[in-house]
Protein backbone atom coordinates (compact mmCIF):
# COMPACT_ATOMS: atom_id res chain seq x y z
CA UNK A 1 0.00 0.00 0.00
CA UNK A 2 1.44 3.40 -0.97
CA UNK A 3 1.57 6.35 1.40
CA UNK A 4 -1.21 7.99 -0.62
CA UNK A 5 -3.34 4.85 -0.33
CA UNK A 6 -2.90 4.97 3.42
CA UNK A 7 -3.92 8.63 3.52
CA UNK A 8 -6.97 7.86 1.39
CA UNK A 9 -8.47 6.17 4.46
CA UNK A 10 -8.52 9.50 6.32
CA UNK A 11 -12.34 10.01 6.19
CA UNK A 12 -13.00 6.71 7.97
CA UNK A 13 -10.24 7.35 10.49
CA UNK A 14 -11.51 10.82 11.35
CA UNK A 15 -15.13 9.73 11.54
CA UNK A 16 -14.10 7.17 14.16
CA UNK A 17 -12.26 9.73 16.30
CA UNK A 18 -14.89 11.56 18.33
CA UNK A 19 -12.28 13.39 20.41
CA UNK A 20 -10.59 14.91 17.38
CA UNK A 21 -13.97 15.87 15.92
CA UNK A 22 -14.81 17.57 19.22
CA UNK A 23 -11.54 19.50 19.29
CA UNK A 24 -11.99 20.64 15.68
CA UNK A 25 -15.57 21.81 16.06
CA UNK A 26 -14.68 25.50 15.49
CA UNK A 27 -12.64 24.80 12.36
CA UNK A 28 -13.97 25.33 8.85
CA UNK A 29 -11.37 25.52 6.08
CA UNK A 30 -10.38 24.14 2.67
CA UNK A 31 -6.80 22.91 2.52
CA UNK A 32 -4.52 20.72 0.45
CA UNK A 33 -2.26 17.92 1.61
CA UNK A 34 0.28 16.41 -0.77
CA UNK A 35 1.36 12.85 -0.13
CA UNK A 36 4.45 12.70 -2.26
CA UNK A 37 3.31 13.61 -5.79
CA UNK A 38 -0.41 13.07 -5.04
CA UNK A 39 -2.54 16.01 -3.88
CA UNK A 40 -5.57 15.57 -1.64
CA UNK A 41 -8.17 18.30 -1.14
CA UNK A 42 -9.83 18.46 2.24
CA UNK A 43 -13.01 20.44 2.88
CA UNK A 44 -13.24 20.63 6.66
CA UNK A 45 -16.52 21.83 8.14
CA UNK A 46 -16.81 22.13 11.92
CA UNK A 47 -13.94 19.70 12.31
CA UNK A 48 -15.41 17.01 10.05
CA UNK A 49 -14.56 16.19 6.43
CA UNK A 50 -17.42 17.29 4.21
CA UNK A 51 -15.40 16.51 1.08
CA UNK A 52 -12.17 14.62 0.48
CA UNK A 53 -10.86 14.47 -3.08
CA UNK A 54 -7.79 12.68 -4.34
CA UNK A 55 -5.79 13.83 -7.36
CA UNK A 56 -5.05 17.07 -9.19
CA UNK A 57 -7.90 19.57 -9.60
CA UNK A 58 -7.55 22.42 -12.09
CA UNK A 59 -7.34 25.85 -10.48
CA UNK A 60 -8.59 24.58 -7.11
CA UNK A 61 -8.08 27.21 -4.44
CA UNK A 62 -7.24 26.33 -0.82
CA UNK A 63 -6.27 28.31 2.27
CA UNK A 64 -3.00 26.48 2.68
CA UNK A 65 -1.12 23.43 1.47
CA UNK A 66 1.00 21.02 3.48
CA UNK A 67 3.35 18.98 1.33
CA UNK A 68 5.69 16.17 2.29
CA UNK A 69 7.54 13.39 0.55
CA UNK A 70 6.41 9.74 0.65
CA UNK A 71 9.41 9.04 2.85
CA UNK A 72 8.36 11.78 5.29
CA UNK A 73 4.79 10.49 5.58
CA UNK A 74 5.94 6.88 5.96
CA UNK A 75 8.25 7.99 8.76
CA UNK A 76 5.57 10.13 10.40
CA UNK A 77 3.08 7.25 10.33
CA UNK A 78 5.29 4.62 11.94
CA UNK A 79 3.69 3.37 15.15
CA UNK A 80 6.74 4.75 16.97
CA UNK A 81 8.33 7.29 14.62
CA UNK A 82 12.08 7.81 14.60
CA UNK A 83 13.49 11.04 16.08
CA UNK A 84 13.08 13.91 13.64
CA UNK A 85 10.25 12.16 11.78
CA UNK A 86 7.72 12.30 14.63
CA UNK A 87 6.18 15.76 14.20
CA UNK A 88 4.94 17.90 11.30
CA UNK A 89 7.31 20.72 12.24
CA UNK A 90 10.19 18.32 12.70
CA UNK A 91 9.54 17.37 9.06
CA UNK A 92 9.51 21.00 7.90
CA UNK A 93 12.66 21.75 9.91
CA UNK A 94 14.55 18.90 8.24
CA UNK A 95 13.29 19.96 4.81
CA UNK A 96 11.14 16.86 4.23
CA UNK A 97 7.90 18.87 4.25
CA UNK A 98 6.71 22.39 3.51
CA UNK A 99 3.70 24.54 4.22
CA UNK A 100 2.51 27.56 2.31
CA UNK A 101 -0.56 29.75 1.99
CA UNK A 102 -2.53 31.33 4.84
CA UNK A 103 -1.02 29.74 7.95
CA UNK A 104 -3.54 31.29 10.32
CA UNK A 105 -6.13 28.47 10.29
CA UNK A 106 -3.29 25.96 10.48
CA UNK A 107 -1.76 27.57 13.57
CA UNK A 108 -5.10 28.36 15.18
CA UNK A 109 -5.76 24.63 15.07
CA UNK A 110 -2.22 23.29 15.14
CA UNK A 111 -2.78 20.32 17.44
CA UNK A 112 -5.86 19.35 15.45
CA UNK A 113 -3.84 19.28 12.22
CA UNK A 114 -0.96 17.39 13.81
CA UNK A 115 -3.39 14.77 15.05
CA UNK A 116 -5.48 14.72 11.87
CA UNK A 117 -2.46 14.09 9.68
CA UNK A 118 -1.17 11.47 12.13
CA UNK A 119 -4.37 9.38 11.91
CA UNK A 120 -2.88 6.81 9.47
CA UNK A 121 -0.44 5.98 12.29
CA UNK A 122 -3.32 4.14 13.95
CA UNK A 123 -3.20 1.55 11.16
CA UNK A 124 0.60 1.17 11.19
CA UNK B 1 -7.84 7.79 55.39
CA UNK B 2 -4.54 9.54 56.21
CA UNK B 3 -3.88 12.96 54.69
CA UNK B 4 -1.63 12.59 51.64
CA UNK B 5 0.79 15.46 51.15
CA UNK B 6 3.57 15.84 48.61
CA UNK B 7 6.87 16.60 50.38
CA UNK B 8 7.72 19.95 48.76
CA UNK B 9 6.81 23.25 50.39
CA UNK B 10 6.07 26.45 48.46
CA UNK B 11 6.96 29.96 49.65
CA UNK B 12 7.49 33.47 48.28
CA UNK B 13 10.91 35.13 48.36
CA UNK B 14 11.24 38.92 48.40
CA UNK B 15 14.31 40.02 46.48
CA UNK B 16 15.51 42.69 44.07
CA UNK B 17 16.70 41.80 40.59
CA UNK B 18 18.70 44.57 38.95
CA UNK B 19 17.21 47.00 41.47
CA UNK B 20 13.59 46.01 40.81
CA UNK B 21 11.64 44.39 43.67
CA UNK B 22 10.15 40.96 42.99
CA UNK B 23 8.14 38.39 44.88
CA UNK B 24 9.39 35.05 43.57
CA UNK B 25 7.53 31.82 44.15
CA UNK B 26 9.61 28.73 44.79
CA UNK B 27 9.18 25.21 46.05
CA UNK B 28 11.75 23.23 47.92
CA UNK B 29 12.29 19.82 49.45
CA UNK B 30 15.21 17.90 50.94
CA UNK B 31 18.47 18.72 52.59
CA UNK B 32 22.11 18.82 51.65
CA UNK B 33 23.70 20.28 48.55
CA UNK B 34 21.50 23.05 47.13
CA UNK B 35 20.16 22.09 43.68
CA UNK B 36 18.42 24.98 41.91
CA UNK B 37 16.16 23.94 39.02
CA UNK B 38 15.25 26.20 36.10
CA UNK B 39 12.09 25.59 34.10
CA UNK B 40 11.73 25.90 30.33
CA UNK B 41 10.43 28.92 28.39
CA UNK B 42 6.77 29.73 28.93
CA UNK B 43 6.45 27.22 31.77
CA UNK B 44 6.94 27.13 35.54
CA UNK B 45 8.45 25.17 38.40
CA UNK B 46 5.80 22.44 38.32
CA UNK B 47 7.99 20.76 35.71
CA UNK B 48 10.22 19.66 38.59
CA UNK B 49 7.54 18.27 40.88
CA UNK B 50 8.72 14.68 40.44
CA UNK B 51 12.30 15.58 41.25
CA UNK B 52 11.12 17.49 44.34
CA UNK B 53 9.29 14.39 45.51
CA UNK B 54 12.08 11.86 44.89
CA UNK B 55 13.59 10.73 48.22
CA UNK B 56 16.63 9.30 46.44
CA UNK B 57 17.45 12.88 45.44
CA UNK B 58 16.13 14.88 48.39
CA UNK B 59 18.06 12.85 50.97
CA UNK B 60 21.26 14.35 49.54
CA UNK B 61 20.10 17.54 47.86
CA UNK B 62 18.07 20.53 48.92
CA UNK B 63 16.08 20.89 45.72
CA UNK B 64 14.75 24.38 44.97
CA UNK B 65 12.67 25.26 41.92
CA UNK B 66 11.57 28.85 41.47
CA UNK B 67 9.21 30.45 39.00
CA UNK B 68 11.00 33.07 36.95
CA UNK B 69 9.42 36.55 37.07
CA UNK B 70 6.32 36.59 34.79
CA UNK B 71 5.97 32.80 35.16
CA UNK B 72 3.81 30.57 37.33
CA UNK B 73 3.11 32.31 40.63
CA UNK B 74 5.93 34.86 40.34
CA UNK B 75 4.33 38.11 39.23
CA UNK B 76 5.77 40.44 36.62
CA UNK B 77 7.18 43.72 37.98
CA UNK B 78 4.87 46.62 38.73
CA UNK B 79 4.06 48.45 35.51
CA UNK B 80 4.32 45.31 33.38
CA UNK B 81 1.27 46.43 31.42
CA UNK B 82 3.22 49.28 29.85
CA UNK B 83 5.82 47.22 28.03
CA UNK B 84 6.61 44.00 26.26
CA UNK B 85 8.37 41.23 28.18
CA UNK B 86 11.76 40.28 26.82
CA UNK B 87 14.17 37.97 28.59
CA UNK B 88 17.86 38.65 27.92
CA UNK B 89 21.08 36.88 28.80
CA UNK B 90 21.77 39.63 31.30
CA UNK B 91 18.33 39.69 32.96
CA UNK B 92 18.10 35.90 33.12
CA UNK B 93 21.56 35.58 34.67
CA UNK B 94 20.71 38.33 37.15
CA UNK B 95 17.49 36.59 38.22
CA UNK B 96 19.23 33.29 38.93
CA UNK B 97 22.08 34.90 40.85
CA UNK B 98 19.62 37.06 42.82
CA UNK B 99 17.65 33.99 43.87
CA UNK B 100 20.78 32.10 44.94
CA UNK B 101 22.15 35.12 46.81
CA UNK B 102 18.86 35.99 48.56
CA UNK B 103 18.43 32.37 49.65
CA UNK B 104 22.04 32.38 50.92
CA UNK B 105 22.86 29.21 48.98
CA UNK B 106 26.44 28.06 49.28
CA UNK B 107 27.81 27.17 45.84
CA UNK B 108 24.63 25.53 44.59
CA UNK B 109 24.28 23.13 41.70
CA UNK B 110 22.11 24.68 38.98
CA UNK B 111 20.18 22.51 36.56
CA UNK B 112 18.19 24.15 33.78
CA UNK B 113 16.25 22.89 30.79
CA UNK B 114 15.93 24.44 27.33
CA UNK B 115 16.34 28.20 27.90
CA UNK B 116 17.34 27.12 31.40
CA UNK B 117 19.99 24.91 29.83
CA UNK B 118 21.25 27.71 27.63
CA UNK B 119 21.56 30.09 30.57
CA UNK B 120 23.41 27.40 32.53
CA UNK B 121 26.06 27.63 29.79
CA UNK B 122 26.26 31.36 30.45
CA UNK B 123 26.65 30.72 34.18
CA UNK B 124 29.57 28.44 33.28
CA UNK B 125 31.04 31.16 31.06
CA UNK B 126 30.68 34.12 33.43
CA UNK B 127 30.22 32.87 36.99
CA UNK B 128 31.64 29.35 37.28
CA UNK B 129 33.28 29.84 40.72
CA UNK B 130 29.84 30.51 42.26
CA UNK B 131 28.60 27.01 41.49
CA UNK B 132 29.46 23.47 42.60
CA UNK B 133 28.32 21.94 39.31
CA UNK B 134 26.11 22.88 36.37
CA UNK B 135 23.66 20.65 34.53
CA UNK B 136 22.31 21.78 31.16
CA UNK B 137 19.33 19.82 29.85
CA UNK B 138 18.38 20.21 26.19
CA UNK B 139 21.06 22.85 25.79
CA UNK B 140 23.32 24.10 23.03
CA UNK B 141 25.25 27.26 22.29
CA UNK B 142 22.89 27.93 19.37
CA UNK B 143 19.95 26.25 17.66
CA UNK B 144 18.35 26.69 14.27
CA UNK B 145 14.87 28.30 14.65
CA UNK B 146 11.96 26.24 13.34
CA UNK B 147 8.96 28.62 13.56
CA UNK B 148 8.14 32.32 13.61
CA UNK B 149 7.57 33.47 17.21
CA UNK B 150 5.23 36.24 15.94
CA UNK B 151 2.49 33.57 16.00
CA UNK B 152 2.81 33.16 19.76
CA UNK B 153 1.17 36.42 20.79
CA UNK B 154 -1.59 37.85 18.63
CA UNK B 155 -5.32 38.16 19.20
CA UNK B 156 -6.45 35.81 16.45
CA UNK B 157 -4.46 32.80 17.69
CA UNK B 158 -4.97 31.38 21.18
CA UNK B 159 -1.57 31.81 22.81
CA UNK B 160 -1.81 28.93 25.24
CA UNK B 161 -3.07 26.48 22.66
CA UNK B 162 -0.56 27.38 19.98
CA UNK B 163 2.35 27.30 22.44
CA UNK B 164 1.32 23.86 23.66
CA UNK B 165 0.69 22.57 20.15
CA UNK B 166 4.09 23.77 18.97
CA UNK B 167 6.01 22.12 21.79
CA UNK B 168 3.91 18.94 21.74
CA UNK B 169 6.14 17.72 18.93
CA UNK B 170 9.17 17.99 21.17
CA UNK B 171 7.86 15.28 23.49
CA UNK B 172 9.03 11.74 22.73
CA UNK B 173 6.36 9.28 21.52
CA UNK B 174 7.38 6.98 24.37
CA UNK B 175 6.44 9.44 27.12
CA UNK B 176 3.40 8.43 29.18
CA UNK B 177 0.26 10.21 27.92
CA UNK B 178 -0.51 11.58 31.38
CA UNK B 179 2.92 13.18 31.66
CA UNK B 180 2.75 14.45 28.07
CA UNK B 181 -0.50 16.23 28.73
CA UNK B 182 0.57 17.54 32.12
CA UNK B 183 3.57 19.12 30.38
CA UNK B 184 1.32 20.65 27.74
CA UNK B 185 -1.19 21.93 30.31
CA UNK B 186 1.55 24.08 31.85
CA UNK B 187 2.26 25.59 28.43
CA UNK B 188 -1.41 26.41 27.99
CA UNK B 189 -1.34 28.47 31.19
CA UNK B 190 1.50 30.86 30.44
CA UNK B 191 0.71 34.59 30.41
CA UNK B 192 0.22 36.34 27.06
CA UNK B 193 3.53 36.89 25.30
CA UNK B 194 5.64 35.25 27.99
CA UNK B 195 6.80 32.29 25.88
CA UNK B 196 7.57 34.71 23.06
CA UNK B 197 9.48 36.98 25.44
CA UNK B 198 11.53 34.05 26.75
CA UNK B 199 12.41 33.08 23.21
CA UNK B 200 13.90 36.51 22.61
CA UNK B 201 16.74 35.29 24.82
CA UNK B 202 16.87 31.99 22.98
CA UNK B 203 16.69 33.29 19.44
CA UNK B 204 18.11 36.80 19.44
CA UNK B 205 20.18 37.56 22.51
CA UNK B 206 21.61 34.24 23.65
CA UNK B 207 23.99 33.09 20.92
CA UNK B 208 26.92 31.62 22.87
CA UNK B 209 28.81 29.98 20.01
CA UNK B 210 32.10 31.69 20.60
CA UNK B 211 31.82 32.15 24.34
CA UNK B 212 31.41 28.46 25.27
CA UNK B 213 35.03 27.88 24.28
CA UNK B 214 36.07 29.78 27.41
CA UNK B 215 34.26 27.44 29.84
CA UNK B 216 36.59 25.94 32.42
CA UNK B 217 35.13 22.67 33.71
CA UNK B 218 37.93 22.35 36.27
CA UNK B 219 36.46 25.34 38.06
CA UNK B 220 32.93 23.96 37.77
CA UNK B 221 31.97 20.60 36.26
CA UNK B 222 29.44 20.79 33.42
CA UNK B 223 27.01 18.06 32.38
CA UNK B 224 24.99 18.21 29.16
CA UNK B 225 22.02 15.87 28.69
CA UNK B 226 19.73 15.99 25.65
CA UNK B 227 16.80 13.81 24.59
CA UNK B 228 17.00 12.11 21.22
CA UNK B 229 13.49 13.31 20.24
CA UNK B 230 14.31 16.97 20.82
CA UNK B 231 14.31 18.48 17.33
CA UNK B 232 14.57 22.02 18.73
CA UNK B 233 17.85 21.44 20.54
CA UNK B 234 18.97 18.29 18.77
CA UNK B 235 21.53 15.84 20.15
CA UNK B 236 23.77 17.05 17.33
CA UNK B 237 23.46 20.63 18.62
CA UNK B 238 24.49 19.52 22.10
CA UNK B 239 27.33 17.30 20.87
CA UNK B 240 28.64 20.14 18.71
CA UNK B 241 28.55 22.45 21.73
CA UNK B 242 30.32 19.88 23.93
CA UNK B 243 33.13 19.53 21.41
CA UNK B 244 34.09 23.12 22.21
CA UNK B 245 34.16 22.59 25.99
CA UNK B 246 37.06 20.54 27.33
CA UNK B 247 35.93 18.25 30.13
CA UNK B 248 32.18 18.64 29.58
CA UNK B 249 30.29 15.38 30.08
CA UNK B 250 27.58 14.81 27.50
CA UNK B 251 24.83 12.25 27.31
CA UNK B 252 22.07 11.63 24.75
CA UNK B 253 18.93 10.33 26.44
CA UNK B 254 17.07 7.62 24.54
CA UNK B 255 13.27 7.78 24.26
CA UNK B 256 13.20 11.30 25.71
CA UNK B 257 12.33 14.68 24.21
CA UNK B 258 12.72 18.33 25.20
CA UNK B 259 11.12 18.09 28.67
CA UNK B 260 12.78 15.11 30.36
CA UNK B 261 11.85 15.94 33.94
CA UNK B 262 8.15 16.37 33.24
CA UNK B 263 7.42 14.33 30.10
CA UNK B 264 8.92 11.12 31.41
CA UNK B 265 10.03 11.43 35.05
CA UNK B 266 10.84 7.73 35.46
CA UNK B 267 13.06 7.63 32.39
CA UNK B 268 14.77 10.93 33.30
CA UNK B 269 15.56 9.53 36.73
CA UNK B 270 17.66 6.79 35.10
CA UNK B 271 19.82 9.47 33.49
CA UNK B 272 19.99 12.14 36.18
CA UNK B 273 20.64 9.97 39.25
CA UNK B 274 24.14 8.91 38.13
CA UNK B 275 24.97 12.57 37.44
CA UNK B 276 23.77 13.62 40.88
CA UNK B 277 25.69 10.70 42.41
CA UNK B 278 28.90 12.02 40.87
CA UNK B 279 28.21 15.56 42.09
CA UNK B 280 27.43 14.46 45.64
CA UNK B 281 30.56 12.30 45.99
Amino acid sequence: MTAADRFARLPQLLAADSDLLRRGRWLTVDCRVDIGPEPFFLAIRNGALSAFERGAKLMRSTAFAFRASDEAWSGYWKSVPEPGWHDLLALTKRGAASIDGDLRPFLQNLQYFKDLLALPRKEA
Amino acid sequence: MAIQLDPMVGRYLRTDIDGVPYRLYFEEAGQGIPLVCLHTAGADNRQYRHLLADPEITRRFRVLAFDMPWHGKSMPPDGWERGEYRLTTQSYTAAIRAFCRAMELDRPVVMGCSIGGRIVLNLAIEHAPEFRALIALEAADFQQPWYDTAWLHRPDVHGGEVCAALVSGLIAPHSPPVSRHETLWMYMQSGPGVFKGDLYFYRVDGDLREKVKTIDTKTCPLYLLTGEYDFSCTPEDTLRTARHIAGAEVLVMKEVGHFPMSENPAKFREYILPVLDKISR
